[in-house]
This record gives C-alpha cells, sequence and structure tokens, in this order.
C-alpha cells in the first residue's frame, strides 16, 4: 500500500517535472515550475522558508519522503533495474560527511559548480534538458514531418542544437553513472555522493515514522534485504541503518510475516545499530562545519571570489552577458546549480551555457547569446521559471527598465557604409530605437545609438548581416544597469481627407 | 418526370442537344451566381474592373468588402477548388493596436471571400522576425485566420522553404520560398502599411521578404534591389491588398509605442504590386513626408517590369465610406 502510494506519487512528480523540462510547445501551463521550486537545494538558494520548513518537519515526521517521492533523480533511478548484491553493508558515513563538507565549503566560498552538480534535481534536469530533449525533440519532428505532409501543422519541425559540448558531456555521464550506479549498487548516489541525501539520512534517524522490524515476527529470512536497493537492512541483527534507507518500501511490501511497518514506535526495544555515538565522526563533522565557516572568510579577503573572467561569449564581446534577473555573473554564480530549466524554456533560444565566459566557477550557468535569437522585449519566461532565484522574478515593467548589456555600433564595417545601400536590420529588431537611423547621403540611412536606453536584448547583434565580425554587438554589463525609458514623441494625429494621389 | 419525356418525345437529335446546352449553360449561371458573394455587381464589373481601388473611412473588412467589388469579385482571382495562401505581415510579437502587424480583421474577412469563392483550402503564414509562436498568437491573425477556417502553418524553420533561382534578378540570382507559396494554386499578398527604417517604406513589395528563409543576405547585398528581385518571382500574388487601417508613422517596421500609430482607415488593391506600392507610399506621404525616390525598390521594381509607378494611367477606383 505504502509502496504503491509511493510509486503513483513519485511517478506523477517525476513524469510531470521532465514533461515540463521537454515541453517545448508549452502544453504544460508555465506555473508548473512549481515542481522545480519544492526540490530541496533550490529551495534552500531561493530561502523559500515555507518550503524548506515543509520539507524538514516532512522528514522529521517520515523520513527521506524527498528522497523517495519528490526528488527527480531518485525516481529516475528506480526506474533502472536493480542488481545488487542482496547483503547489507556498511555506510560509507566518513565519506559521505567529506562530500557533504567539501560541497558546503567551496559553496560558502563563492564555487557553487560542485554543488550544481552533485545536487540531484539539477543534475536530473541537465540530464532532461541535453539527453532526453534531443531524442524528443527528433521524435517531435519526424510525427511533423508526417503530419505536415497531409496538410496537417498541429506538430511543427524544431530545431535540435548542441548549445553546450561541456554541458552535453557532463549531462550524459552523470546519465551512464547513475545508471550504472543505479543498476549495480542500488542507492549509492543517494546515500554517498547526494549531498542532500545526507542531509535527510541524518534527519531520517530522529524521524517520528520508521521502518520498523517486529522482532516477534522476523524470522530473519532475509527477503526484506534481497529487496532493499539501499542495502540497508541487517537481517541477522534485525536492524535497519535509517541514515541510508530511503523509504521505498519495499521490505514492507515484501515480508510475507508482515514483521515490518512503518510506524512511530517497535513494539519491543530497538537494537539500534548506531546507538554507541561514534566520537571521531561527531568530531568530523564539527571540524568540517567549522572550516565551512572559516574559508569562506579567508576567500572573502579576495575582492572578487569565484573570480569573473573577462573573456566573452564572441569574439568581440568582453564581458558575458547574464541573464535577465541575475543582477549580476556574480550574483548568479552563487546562487545558480545550472539545472537549465530557464534555457530548456526560453522561447526565443538565447540562453546557453558557459563554459569558461563566466570563468571556471560559472561554468554551465546560463549566459545570454545572439547567434540563435534575441531576447523578447515582453518575455519574462527565465526568470519566472528560474528555481533558485538566482534569476529573480521580474514583472514586464521592470525587465523594460532593465539594461544587461548595452549596444556598441562600429560604424566603420556597416553595410550601408561600406557598399552605399540601405539595411537597417537592427534598428528594425530594436524594441526601444536605442539603434535609430538616421539619414545619411544619397536617401541612405544609418544607425546612430543611444546606450541609455538600450536593453541589451541582442536584436541588433543577432540580425546584423557583417560578417565575420558584426558592425553591432552588445557588451554586458557587470552588474546590471537601470535603462533609461525611452522618450515618446508626442504628436497630434493630423486628419487624413484625401488619398495623395 | 411527364414534361421531361414530353419533350423527348417530341425532339430531333440536334434539338435535343440544342436544349441540353441551352440548360446547361443557365445551370452554370446559376451556380456561379450562386457562389459569388456580390452576385449583383459582377457582371458589371467584370466589363471594366478597377486596377486599383482605395478605399477610406470604413472598418478593414467592410472596405475591403467594397474594394474587392470594384476589382470584380474574388471569383475572379480564386477559383473554385483551389489551394490559397494569405499571406500578412506578422512579423512582431504585438497586438493589433500597435499595427506592426496586418490587421487581423481584414486577414480574416480575405479568408472568408476566399472559402465563399470556392477556395479548397486556404493557408496563411508569414517568416517572423519575433518568435513565431508569440507572433502567431498576439497579432491576433491565428484566432483570425482559424475562425474563418484557414490554416496557420510554420515558417520558422529553413526545411520549410525550397531554393528557386530568380533569372531576372540583379542582386539575388536565387532565394529559398516557402513551400505553402510554391505548392499553392494562387497566394494573395496583405501587408500592412508601415514606415520602415532600412527600406523607408514596407508595403506589398517589402512583404515578399517574408516568404523567403535566407534575408539576411538581402541585407547585405544592397537591399532596395534586392526587394525588387524577389518580386520578380514568377509565381506572383494574384492580389495585393495594403492594410491602412492603422499605420506605423515613425519607427517602424516595429514601433516602440501606440504613440507611433495613427488611424487613417484606408485600404488600396490592386494585383501590381509597385502601383499599390505607389499609391500607399503617396499616402504615407500625407502622414510624414516620403519622397517616392527615397523607397528605391519602386523604381527598381518599375525597371524590371514588375509593375509601374504611372498610376495616373490606370483605371484607379477611389471610394470614401
Amino acid at each position: 500500500m505504502l509502496k504503491k502510494i509511493r510509486i503513483i506519487i513519485s511517478l506523477l512528480i517525476f513524469s510531470l517535472l521532465t514533461f515540463y523540462f521537454l515541453d517545448f510547445a508549452g502544453i504544460l501551463p508555465m506555473r508548473f515550475h512549481a515542481l522545480a521550486h519544492i526540490q530541496f537545494i533550490p529551495a534552500w538558494l531561493s530561502h523559500n522558508i515555507i518550503i524548506m520548513l515543509f520539507l524538514i518537519i516532512l522528514a522529521l515526521l517520515f523520513g527521506r519522503i524527498y528522497c523517495s517521492f519528490i526528488c527527480p533523480l531518485g525516481t529516475f533511478m528506480s526506474l533502472f533495474p536493480c542488481s545488487i548484491s542482496k547483503v547489507s553493508k556498511p555506510a560509507f558515513t566518513k565519506l559521505r560527511w567529506l562530500i557533504l563538507a567539501i560541497t558546503l565549503v567551496l559553496f560558502f566560498s563563492g564555487f557553487t559548480v560542485v554543488l550544481g552538480i552533485l545536487d540531484p534535481y539539477s543534475a536530473y534536469g541537465r540530464i532532461a534538458v541535453h539527453v532526453f530533449k534531443p531524442v524528443y525533440l527528433f521524435a517531435n519532428n519526424i510525427l511533423a514531418s508526417i503530419f505536415n505532409n497531409f496538410g496537417n501543422y498541429t506538430f511543427y519541425k524544431v530545431e535540435i542544437v548542441m548549445l553546450s559540448v561541456f554541458s552535453f558531456i557532463v549531462a550524459l555521464l552523470t546519465f551512464v553513472a547513475i545508471g550504472v550506479l543505479a543498476w549495480k549498487k542500488g542507492r549509492f548516489y543517494c546515500n554517498t555522493i547526494c549531498p542532500v541525501g545526507t542531509i535527510f539520512g541524518f534527519i531520517n534517524k530522529f524521524s517520528l515514522f520508521k521502518i520498523r522490524i517486529d522482532n516477534g515476527k522476523c524470522t530473519s529470512c532475509g527477503i526484506c534485504a534481497k529487496k532493499c536497493k539501499a542495502s540497508c537492512i541487517d537481517v541477522k541483527a534485525k536492524t535497519i541503518d535509517y541514515s541510508k534507507c530511503v523509504n521505498c518500501f519495499s521490505c514492507i511490501n515484501n515480508c510475507s510475516r508482515k514483521g515490518l511497518s512503518f510506524a512511530m514506535k517497535s513494539k519491543e526495544k530497538e537494537l539500534e545499530k548506531e546507538e554507541k555515538v561514534d566520537k571521531s565522526k561527531r568530531k568530523f563533522v564539527l571540524t568540517s562545519l567549522a572550516t565551512t565557516v572559516a574559508v569562506p572568510a579567508v576567500f572573502a579577503s579576495h575582492p572578487v571570489p569565484g573570480a569573473i573572467s573577462q573573456r566573452g561569449a564572441s569574439a568581440q564581446r568582453k564581458i558575458a552577458i547574464s541573464p535577465p534577473g541575475s543582477v549580476s555573473a556574480e550574483r548568479l554564480l552563487k546562487h545558480c546549480t545550472s539545472c537549465h530549466l530557464c534555457i530548456a524554456k526560453c522561447p526565443s533560444k538565447v540562453l546557453k551555457p558557459a563554459f569558461m565566459e563566466y570563468g571556471i566557477g560559472g561554468m554551465m550557468m546560463p549566459m545570454m547569446h545572439f547567434e540563435r535569437g534575441f531576447c523578447n522585449y515582453d518575455c519574462i519566461t527565465c526568470s519566472s521559471v528560474c528555481p533558485n532565484h538566482a534569476l529573480l522574478p521580474l514583472t514586464k515593467k521592470q525587465k523594460h527598465g532593465l539594461q544587461v548589456g548595452k549596444v556598441i555600433f562600429i560604424p566603420e564595417i556597416c553595410v550601408v557604409h561600406t557598399n552605399g545601400t540601405s539595411c537597417g536590420a537592427c534598428s528594425e529588431h530594436c524594441p526601444t530605437q536605442a539603434v535609430k537611423m538616421v539619414p545619411y547621403k544619397n536617401g541612405l540611412t544609418i544607425p546612430v545609438i543611444d546606450t541609455d536606453i538600450c536593453v541589451g536584448c541582442g536584436g541588433c547583434e543577432f540580425i546584423c548581416p557583417v560578417r565575420p565580425h558584426r558592425a553591432i554587438y552588445i557588451e554586458g554589463n557587470k552588474i546590471h544597469k537601470k535603462a533609461k525609458a525611452f522618450a515618446v514623441e508626442e504628436t497630434e494625429e493630423k486628419e487624413i481627407t484625401d488619398f495623395g494621389f | 418526370m411527364e414534361n421531361k419525356n414530353y419533350y423527348f418525345h417530341n425532339m430531333d437529335r440536334r434539338g435535343f442537344l440544342k436544349t441540353l446546352a441551352v440548360v446547361g449553360a443557365a445551370f452554370t449561371l446559376k451556380m456561379k451566381g450562386g457562389m459569388a458573394v456580390f452576385a449583383q455587381t459582377i457582371t458589371d464589373q467584370m466589363e471594366n474592373p478597377a486596377d486599383l481601388v482605395a478605399v477610406m473611412g470604413g472598418e478593414p473588412d467592410a472596405m475591403f468588402q467594397k474594394a474587392i467589388e470594384e476589382m470584380g469579385g474574388m471569383s475572379r482571382f480564386v477559383k473554385s477548388g483551389q489551394k490559397v495562401v494569405v499571406k500578412p505581415n506578422i512579423g512582431w510579437d504585438k497586438v493589433p493596436e500597435l499595427a506592426a502587424n496586418t490587421n487581423p480583421v481584414l486577414v480574416g474577412e480575405i479568408i472568408r471571400q476566399c472559402f465563399a469563392a470556392g477556395a479548397k483550402e486556404v493557408v496563411v503564414f508569414d517568416n517572423t522576425c519575433d518568435n513565431w509562436k508569440k507572433c502567431y498568437a498576439n497579432s491576433g491573425i491565428e484566432a483570425a485566420a482559424k475562425a474563418a477556417g484557414a490554416k496557420m502553418m510554420p515558417g520558422h524553420e529553413k526545411s520549410y522553404y525550397r531554393s528557386v533561382p530568380l533569372p531576372q534578378g540583379k542582386s539575388q540570382k536565387n532565394a529559398r520560398i516557402h513551400q505553402a507559396i510554391l505548392d499553392c494554386d494562387v497566394w494573395i499578398n496583405v501587408p500592412v502599411l508601415k514606415h520602415h527604417s532600412g527600406a523607408n517604406m514596407s508595403i506589398a513589395m517589402k512583404n515578399l521578404m517574408g516568404i523567403i528563409w535566407n534575408r539576411m543576405i538581402f541585407h547585405v547585398k544592397n537591399l532596395q534591389q534586392s526587394i525588387a528581385d524577389i518580386c520578380t518571382l514568377d509565381k506572383k500574388p494574384v492580389l495585393n491588398i495594403v492594410d491602412a487601417y492603422r499605420v506605423l508613422k515613425t519607427n517602424g517596421p516595429r514601433g516602440k509605442s501606440k504613440e507611433d500609430v495613427v488611424t487613417p482607415k484606408a485600404l488600396f488593391v490592386s494585383q501590381d504590386m509597385v502601383a499599390v506600392d505607389t499609391a500607399a507610399a503617396k499616402f504615407f506621404n500625407q502622414i510624414r513626408e516620403m519622397p517616392l525616390e527615397h523607397v528605391k525598390h519602386l523604381a527598381h521594381g518599375e525597371e524590371m517590369k514588375i509593375g509601374t509607378m504611372d498610376i495616373d494611367n490606370l483605371n484607379v477606383k477611389r471610394i470614401r465610406m
């Protein structure tokens, strides 16, 4: 019964979240990004106290419900067949806490990439975007060509692009590693590597409801241990290692003698495996926490934590452009775990994972580029969906007044100057007329720029036909600025009563 | 039945054939009359249809009804069973009030008239500048087209376009044209009249940049000549319907706010792209100065015999509503 509930809820969350990542056509309503907001690391990074409290109280009451019900990577692992050796193995407790400590130390010192790689939600997000999505788009394109041939345009073709080789490789490696680990080692990832798993494993020990063995009914037949993917049941000692138990409830389901139950207290006094306090472990944890606090102080003496590289996205750009709502690349680097939901949802193909443009501390984090599109003036999708609030939510009005970068025009290589012919593609795409065409010669017009009212959408850079270097491009703002409101030319409408010919 | 038998009995072979021919002709006429929307005027206008119709002062759909009447009715251009493409300007993610796209009410009315003339299928598309889904939705054209029974076709992917030679082209020797245009029987060009920062005016000829894929090269290789080049395409629109209900007078082709828009409530229709553009540009000149020599693609178009700028020598109908 409990296992059924777990399977239904976890599959529902998992499939909806996966589809939300894949869904380029907007079939699922935008508000389904709530499924990302209820994830633990995003809730923590976005300071969502309500969700944090909810998840922690849930854990204190019922154990690792997050790991078995909500975490998409956890559910993903349960889709793999498991051929784990059926014996309870000691937990790699020290390794586990060491990984958590290193992750936290690096995070607090401004290096979020490791947390981003290990966070199960973000890791799954990248798998969805870089591994599953191309397959989904490919299938869509096949459907589209069949339907389009019959004059039906319900489906339409979508370009399949590898946004970033590095992120693709990381996602693919995660995918393979997770698959192999789930198959060979059960819940090894959850119980050794995953920082969230370590935290919830710890809380699990104190939770009110636990899976408990009824010593009277248990005959130590070992079926439960065979079915346990976390290999946390010691059949002989009739104990469960709660730091490893992920509440999958398979054991309860498979025990023919009803020797296991999910209950508040066992009938007999439990033989807790780890009753005696492990002093060395406690010392280790305390040391880790101390360094966690101390190291950032050391790093803080450097002026720019998570140093932002001066290398840009293109040969021309010196400062990479961080997405709207990020405030600055520096802030983005402290909050983003590279789940790539913003990239998956951007309708204008203007976001892609950075390689070294933000420096090593910003690898895989989203940056704007204008090779495939430009930022839609009225669109606030990326900042709305970001579960970490690495991109703070913006209203349309706030976005209109935001300058992520500003325009630079090189008149010497502009088509109007070099060829003496009309163009104006840049000004055509400019939503604020920060790029404006003014009379040049022979009835031609040439751009002039007003950087104060430029929002940095990249329309001009995207459409400029000059190569290899463009005659107009956007230079990133290290810290986003306010774009001045453009002037509105109030002209009275004169009545037209004649055709004019 | 009885009557019929009577005729058959009292008729020789020649008489029978004669009767058959007369009945057949009568039947055909009746069918045609029944299908045309303005049966009354068709017969008058067929004799002397206008080359160019300019209408002013009505709603978009009502102005179009008047104009097509003067042009001899839609059935002059769209025949029964044909596959029709209606190509508006849907370039921008803007609502109709901001006049960056063709008026959706007009598009809907054109589609209805195509079906009334017997069109088998009407397809609407544009190669948009902003995200195509947002453009289709926020322009109001998707809803209007679907309500009138047309299909919206995507134009955002290279694979929807096929390369076609332009033997008469000067700057452009070929272009990738949207398959909807290449595969249809007839197509109707429905631009909106607006200021254009690069080409100075965006009207019927400029609207053809929405049927091609590789338009970046147009900007590199002499934009004004390239616009004329694409208009040398063999398969020209059977009708050019210029929406000037709302006009973007400044900061076109996109516009930045409602202050860029005026509402002169006009419409121009012609089979001749150059003529209709000349008329519309002259009309625009009253809103804001726009010398025809600045709209160079008009002169290029006339030079390449796409149409005429000499609209004074055309049969022009002017209608005020």
